[in-house]
């Protein structure tokens, strides 16, 4: 190979060239760069009135009304003061403290932690100011880059009522922020309540805008024409069931006392009323009081927070001797021309259960009227030994099953916030104590009258009510109407459930609950010119003074209103829960009440 | 052993300085144009500066690579190279995927790589081979074929490829025909001029280039007025001039496309298109000119974040480094490109070998043009043409193909002494 060597090469000075063109563009680049950087001061301003600011618009939740168009739940303007950490300049910290009313570590603290969330995004540096302090800022925003006023909406109830139902509303945690990308920090949802269980379409959909902020910190339009941005969508209003007036009334008849009225419309399953008492005023939990006053009524003895009507286990007692008939009438233990006498109690080997003294002999319907304990005792046992059953497991199965076709022993899986299962002995539970062949009919008795290995809670015992009513069949229990129209809601709440029991068998169920009002232990809740039906119950408690129960639906012919009540405490079903049913049903059906001293004896007794 | 710590002292460690302090910049930079607040580490793969730090470490394994095989495997084969780059090029023209309009990329294992950036080395190779490979010290228009041929197959298909930033990247190899004498620096010069021209023809009415020019000839004559022969011949180049002027005219307003116009047009008044082509130059200007002295600091730039401008990671990473370095840091980055280009012009003058040396000005010069037209543009002086910052703008493919360019150039110039 030949080599060549550059010396001899005679372009070799064209490098000169090269190279000086090379750092001539260099100089010309630096020049142009000395320029713009240097000398040109419109750039700075450009990028000044160049800062973006992404704003989010939080939608409005949805408006809750009642069944005719109150509205329950709306919201409120409100606004939180937000800081963009890198957007923080020159900025009067001495004034902006005592404008805030905080300490210059709080600030620190403040604007520490916003960084710490992120450099680029708004934290929350001051929740919910109050209204001087907005219009104050307002004025003086410019002089503070990097902050700016959010408006949020808080929930605000014009009736302190019904808080159980509506739940309520706070910031998603962090679990909720890893789970669904809608969410980010700071935004609300639904946490328990019709807010919980309808959270997508009260929520609507949050919105959007990048907004170009110039060095005064004033908002100078969107960005690039709101390429970037979304609409907020405000969320849709639901329509409850709940008649406001009704359960306005039904807490006003509950105060000082503890324990639940529940009341459906049978035709449909709405429920019109859901009253647990003590409850709580739903405007306590919104905002920034929301995590004291949840603390608050999380402390108290009397558990405001509890939802009776959907959560209590209560024995439900003599009343749930309907339902125990109505299996008794359907298995062929007991029927229309059954009869015996009661001596005052029901005795057979080497256990008691007592009765009180009523006119004799007892059939069915007298047996209803008068709460016999003897015949209920003795149609029970008539059931599971009937001799169609091979075992004491079989009667006892078939018993439970008819129950669980009345709502019994298992959750409706409505719109109803944390509703509970009850509980129905099973041969199961009793094989595993008693052993298989170590229980009969007599071990068991107690579930005749509603005591013992059972328990309901106030919306299954309304359900039982709303059954009778109809005849035979029911409506999942449900609390939203319509979802701003009608045609939106879950197709099961029109689906009728029918019970394993032929509506014979209701035909008398309902005869001997309208006698139970007429003459026998709910007649002193009668109420003129309404006849309806209904049964006292009264509650064992092993703890303290018994529970006062009473279901009824009324008026007796094409009923309007199903309804249980329980007064815990309270004693018999006949002195405190009957009369608050009666009382219901009069407010919802006639508007008014008339019976002046019926009702201030409820309003005045405390339990 | 003492061949090795031989061959390291051959090794031109200044340039390789350079090198690294050139992708520590990038990736830097990178990572403050792109971090966002999910991913606040410069090591988070799923994101740009991530990948960067990953595309960094194998260039430099490649670097280390290239340095290690024998030398003369690169005239050797550098036509070779250049073939299989030939075929990559109808490959990606047949199976390619488009990205921006371009279908210029491979996709393979979720890793987009662009062959049009390593055909410049394999044309910087077969370029310097088929020049060395003339024995004769012919320097004719005849004699420029062949090598003009080696550079315009590749420019050909890259147009077809719809890639016009990267097909005019090529024309940097002029200066290698110049170097070599193929061209005269009249005709250089004639080019420039053609280009400013052209500029100067856009930027004002055609009529006052005409009338300028024809007032220069006028005033001419009269210094001239001895010499008729001159300013006959004065008197053609103006013809020709303004003939010209007027074709640039007529091919600016029939011939170019709306959106190459634009770019053009954006040059002149940035202010016309602010929500098109002139959107882009016009923010790039605003982050960089913000920048003032100093800049705004690291990660404290308010233009380059979110989207003011774009492509902040790739073409418009100067942007980053003008608006949070300032002129200061803008003084420091360029500096070193026209130091490294320069240290190239004068490694490639001290080359024995005509072959290395012919390689050493493509590398420079392709470097050059690549810094030219990115920086240019940011800055407003060149039209917007998507090509990247070499070492600094983020992407595998462009960081590797000047890695492997510029190693190999390293490699043959730790074995100039030898025979090739
Ligand atoms: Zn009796």
């Amino acid at each position: 190979m030949i080599v060549r060597s550059s010396q001899s090469d005679v372009f070799s000075r064209r490098k000169t060239a090269v190279i000086l063109f090379f750092i001539i563009i260099g100089v010309i680049f630096l020049i142009r760069l000395y320029y713009i950087q240097m000398i040109d001061h419109r750039y700075k301003i450009y990028a000044s009135s160049n800062v973006q600011r992404v704003i989010t618009d939080y939608a409005a939740r949805g408006l809750i009304y009642d069944r005719n168009g109150e509205l329950l739940v709306y919201n409120e303007p409100y606004y939180d003061l937000m800081v963009i950490p890198r957007q923080v300049s020159n900025i009067d910290t001495l004034e902006f403290i005592s404008l805030l009313g905080i300490t210059r570590e709080q600030f620190e603290n403040r604007i520490q932690a916003a960084t710490r969330y992120s450099r680029f995004k708004a934290s929350v540096f001051e929740r919910q100011i109050s209204k001087d302090t907005y219009a104050y800022l307002q004025e003086k925003l410019f002089r503070f880059p990097g902050f700016y006023v959010q408006p949020r909406t808080l929930r605000k109830y014009p009736y302190a009522m019904a808080a159980h139902l509506f739940g309520y509303v706070g910031e998603a945690g962090p679990s909720v922020i890893e789970n669904d990308p809608y969410y980010r920090p700071g935004d609300y949802i639904g946490i328990s309540g019709i807010e919980k269980h309808y959270e997508e379409i009260l929520r609507g959909h949050k919105g959007t805008r990048i907004v170009l902020v110039d060095a005064l910190n004033r908002d100078i339009g969107p960005f690039q024409d709101g390429r970037y941005d979304t609409l907020a969508v405000t969320g849709t209003d639901l329509y409850t069931s709940l008649d406001y007036k009704l359960q306005l009334y039904g807490e006003r008849l509950m105060q000082n006392k503890r324990g639940s009225i529940v009341a459906i419309e049978p035709s449909s399953g709405e429920i019109l009323a859901l009253i647990t008492s003590p409850g709580y005023d739903p405007n306590l939990l919104v905002g920034r009081i929301r995590s004291q006053n949840y603390r608050n009524l999380q402390a108290d003895t009397l558990k405001p927070l509890f939802n009776r009507a959907l959560m209590a286990n209560y024995p439900p007692g003599s009343v749930f001797k309907v339902a125990n008939f109505l299996v008794g009438l359907q298995e062929g233990g007991i029927n229309n021309h059954s009869r015996y006498s009661c001596p005052g109690f029901y005795r057979s080997g080497g256990i008691t259960v007592r009765c009180r003294s009523h006119p004799q002999p007892v059939n069915v319907l007298s047996a209803i009227q008068y709460s016999c304990n003897t015949f209920s005792c003795i149609q029970f046992r008539n059931t599971l030994e009937l001799p169609r059953f091979g075992s004491m497991q079989e009667a006892l199965t078939t018993w439970r099953n008819h129950l669980m076709s009345m709502g019994f022993g298992r959750r409706f899986n409505s719109d109803l916030p944390y509703e509970l299962s009850g509980l129905l002995g099973s041969a199961d539970y009793y094989d595993r104590i008693y052993g298989t062949r170590g229980w009969r009919a007599l071990t068991v008795i107690s579930l005749a009258i509603g005591q013992g290995e059972i328990g309901t809670t106030p919306l299954q015992l309304a359900n039982l009510a709303v059954t009778v009513a109809n005849r035979g069949y029911y409506y999942t229990p449900h609390i939203v109407k319509a979802i701003e129209t009608p045609d939106n809601l879950n197709p099961e709440f029109l689906e009728r459930h029918y019970t394993t029991i032929d509506s014979v068998h209701f035909e008398i169920m309902a005869e001997a609950m309208y006698e139970t009002v007429e003459a026998g232990t709910g007649r002193f809740s009668r109420i003129p010119d309404i006849p309806f039906g209904g049964k006292t119950g009264t509650v064992q408690n092993p703890h303290g003074e018994n529970h006062s129960a009473f279901i009824a639906f009324a008026p007796f012919d094409n009923p309007k209103i199903a309804i249980s009540v329980i007064v815990e405490n309270a004693g018999g079903g006949a002195a405190w829960a009957a009369p608050i049913s009666s009382l219901m049903i009069e407010k919802y059906l006639t508007r008014e009440v008339k019976r002046a001293w019926f009702e201030q004896r409820i309003l005045d007794a405390e339990f | 052993m003492g061949t090795q710590s031989d061959f390291f002292k051959k090794l031109d460690k200044t340039t390789i300085l350079t090198y690294l302090c050139l992708v520590v910049i990038g990736w830097i930079s990178i990572y403050a144009a792109e971090i966002n607040d999910h991913h606040e580490s410069i090591f988070d793969f799923s994101q740009s500066y991530g990948k960067q730090f990953v595309w960094i470490l194998t260039a430099i394994v490649l670097g280390v690579i290239i340095l290690s095989i024998d030398v003369k495997i690169f005239p050797t084969f550098a036509y070779l190279i250049y073939g299989v780059g030939i075929i990559s090029l109808i490959a990606v023209l047949l199976f390619g995927t488009t990205v921006n309009a371009s279908k210029s990329w491979f996709h393979i294992a979720g890793v987009a790589i662009q062959p049009a950036e390593f055909v410049k080395y394999a044309t910087a190779l077969a370029l310097a081979r088929i020049i060395y490979d003339n024995k004769s010290r012919v320097r004719d228009f005849k004699s420029l074929l062949k090598p003009a041929a080696i550079v315009a197959l590749p420019v050909l298909m890259i147009f077809l490829q719809n890639d016009a930033g990267t097909a005019l990247v090529f024309a940097a190899f002029v200066t290698v025909f110049y170097r070599e004498g193929f061209i005269s620096g009249w005709l250089l010069i004639l080019g420039i001029a053609a280009v400013f021209l052209f500029v100067l023809t856009l930027l004002m009415n055609e009529f006052y280039v005409i009338g300028g020019l024809t007032a220069l000839f006028l005033i001419s004559t009269i210094f001239l007025r001895k010499k008729p022969s001159v300013i006959k011949q004065l008197f053609l180049v103006l013809i020709v001039i303004n003939a010209y002027v007027y074709v640039v005219d007529y091919v600016y307003d029939e011939v170019l496309q709306p959106h190459q116009k634009m770019r053009i047009a954006v040059l002149i008044d940035e202010n016309i298109d602010l929500r098109g082509a002139g959107y882009n130059l016009h923010q790039s200007k605003i982050a960089i000119g913000s920048g003032g002295l100093w800049g705004k600091g690291f990660l404290e730039g308010t233009q380059t974040k979110f989207s003011f401008v774009p492509e902040q990671g790739t073409d418009f990473i100067f942007c980053t480094i003008g608006e949070e370095w300032g002129f200061a840091g803008s003084f420091v980055l360029i500096s070193l490109f026209v130091f490294l280009m320069v240290r190239i012009i004068l490694l490639a003058e001290r080359q024995r070998s005509v072959f290395s040396r012919i390689f050493g000005y493509s590398l420079a010069s392709v470097l050059f043009f690549h810094f030219l037209v990115n920086i240019g543009m940011t800055i407003g002086l060149v039209p917007v043409i998507g090509i990247p910052l070499p070492f600094i703008s983020y992407g595998g493919s462009s960081l590797w193909a000047f890695t492997i360019f510029l190693f190999t150039f390293l490699k043959l110039d730790s074995k100039r002494m030898e025979l090739l």
